[in-house]
């Protein structure tokens, strides 16, 4: 596996594989907070056991097939 | 560093982030509020009618509604361990309210609106997420692959151990479940994955036996079943959720891919 070469002070990052490796390792940090954020909402509308979110989405979970009770 | 990067053309992990969000938003708000629309025409009628049978159920005596003091004795005969492993019994409450819930009618309605968006938003970041990590362009039409592909992870494969539930249905702990539910998300997310993506054979083979796992092992299930709605009602109850449920996966899919081009 080729390292991934740290090239910030190049204008002209060309080589694709490169691009893709560099682009990659930028957009991880920004989609797992995406997807962490994303966790949130699906804990509170689906899983939280507290019982006024539970009652607020219940007819929601039982449709999405979330376990229930 | 995120700043020498932009003058590449390339783009700051910011506008990564906020891409990811508006198109999460306006395709989880749009796919939440179908399904919101298509759960009113066909499974809140279900759920509605199975809770007269679960108020029924609660106003009969005892011995009706709670499993019998025998019935307990032989389940404990079934399933020793399941005793064992949960401090407050092996069973749960069959269907228990407290505290507020919202007046049925328009306040309950909207309370399931704002759920399913909720879900919707919080779906469509994940789809969204992955899409980015993926890279590549993404349309409505593959999009709509990426849907389909999040409906099997997760509704069909946690609904094949554990089909959606009428209320007054007595079902294993609760948090039993849910630990079931996302590790079979998880691992047929992963076996999916692999199984599209990977070039190596055996991995793909590895792909297809993680998709068995899960079931295998086996979802919780209660030491005795029991529920308060006829059968029938059940078996309609699980085809309406699999058919809003598709309703929506397509839709949330097709929105995403369509938003993500257009956003991120």
């Amino acid at each position: 596996m080729p390292v991934t070469p740290v090239v910030s002070g190049q204008a002209e990052v060309s080589n694709e594989a490169e691009n893709g490796l560099v682009t990659l390792r930028e957009k991880m940090i920004p989609a797992l907070c995406a997807a962490g954020l994303g966790a949130v909402l699906l804990f509170g509308a689906g899983f939280a056991s507290m019982e006024a979110l539970h009652n607020a989405a219940h007819d929601s979970r039982h449709s999405a097939g979330f376990p229930c009770h | 560093m995120p700043l020498s990067r932009a003058s590449n053309g390339a783009r700051a992990p910011a506008g990564i982030f906020n891409g990811i969000v508006r198109t999460a938003a306006a395709a989880g708000i749009v796919a939440g509020l179908l399904l919101t629309g298509v759960q009113h025409l066909q499974v809140i009628p279900i759920i509605q009618q199975a809770e007269v049978f679960e108020k029924a159920q609660e106003a009969a005596p005892a011995s009706e509604s709670a499993p019998a003091p025998a019935e307990h004795a032989h389940a404990a005969d079934v399933a020793p361990h399941a005793h064992g492993h949960d401090g407050h019994g092996a069973t749960e409450e069959v269907h228990s309210h407290g505290g507020w819930e919202p007046e049925d009618g328009f306040e309950r309605t909207a309370y399931t609106a704002l759920a399913d968006v909720s879900m919707g938003v919080g779906y469509a970041l994940l789809l969204a997420a992955m899409i980015c990590l993926r890279g590549g362009a993404v349309t409505w039409r593959s999009g709509m692959l990426w849907g389909a592909a999040a409906y099997a992870v997760f509704f069909i494969a946690p609904s094949l151990g554990l089909p959606p539930e009428l209320p007054g249905t007595l079902a294993a702990p609760v948090s039993a479940r849910q630990a079931w539910w996302i590790c079979t998300a998880f691992s047929t997310a992963v076996a999916l994955g692999v199984l599209v993506w990977s070039r190596n054979v055996w991995f793909k083979v590895g792909a297809v036996a993680l998709l068995f796992v899960p079931h295998l092992v086996g979802a919780p299930q209660p030491p005795v079943h029991s529920m308060a709605a006829p059968a029938e009602l059940v078996g309609s109850f699980i085809i309406a959720t699999a058919l809003a449920n598709a309703v929506f996966w397509l839709a949330l899919g097709g929105l995403t891919g369509y938003f993500y081009k257009k956003f991120a």
